[in-house]
């Protein structure tokens, strides 16, 4: 599965995101870094926050397109 | 419930704090599992640590009781907390310390010794202390 892709199922899942980007951490296509500014997440509790993140992912994470993720996320102001 | 599943919970239910890492304390697979006990030791908690690593079944089994794709995975009292992103978040934030007060109580930071558990196959018994 490509960035690409994966940015595309980010985006899906978060239409109205401030900031929605997912960066390949170490050039190898599996380590990504996602961050998401998103007005829905004011108040979320963080485990929340980033269960949403890894729902959008949930493909990539399940075929092991994605071995290792980091996730930034923060309500959009 | 499988057996393993099953004994999974006991341990995560009959421990203060439990974390699920890829290695040991000494010998990490991984510098996440590091990143989440680092996070505990910085606000004074000792985690009872599995090593997902011997058998990937754990790993799935896992996921599936507590619906959280990626290793580590930290638990306090019973709860999900979250992976290493998070405890790092709420250890920077003070957060974490209040989190881990409120669910338990006094003690819950001695700065006790951190334990290695394995969960075995048919001993009876929920987990086998291995160090």
């Amino acid at each position: 599965m490509s960035v690409e892709r994966l940015q595309a199922l980010l985006r899906g899942a978060f239409p109205e995101a401030e900031e929605c980007d997912i960066a390949d951490r170490t050039g190898t296509g599996d380590h990504f870094h996602v961050l998401v500014v998103d007005k829905q997440f004011h108040g979320m509790p963080l485990l929340e926050q980033h269960r949403a993140v890894n729902t959008a992912l949930a493909e990539a994470l399940e075929d092991g397109t994605i071995h290792e993720l980091r996730i930034s996320t923060r309500g959009a102001a | 419930m499988s057996e393993l599943q099953e004994r999974i919970r006991k341990t995560v239910e009959g421990e203060p704090i439990v974390v699920f890492i890829k290695g040991t304390p000494q010998f990490l697979g991984c510098g996440n599992s590091g990143r989440a006990l680092d996070a505990l030791r910085s606000v004074g908690a000792s985690a009872v640590t599995i090593d997902v690593l011997p058998d990937p079944q754990i790993r799935q089994d896992l996921t599936a009781l507590y619906g959280w794709p990626t290793i580590p995975q930290v638990f306090v009292k019973g709860e999900l907390v979250g992976g290493a992103d998070i405890v790092e978040e709420l250890a920077a934030s003070g957060e974490l310390a209040t989190e881990i007060d409120k669910r338990l109580g006094e003690g819950g930071r001695n700065g006790g010794d951190e334990r290695v558990v394995e969960l075995a196959e048919g001993t009876g018994s929920p987990f086998r202390v291995v160090s």
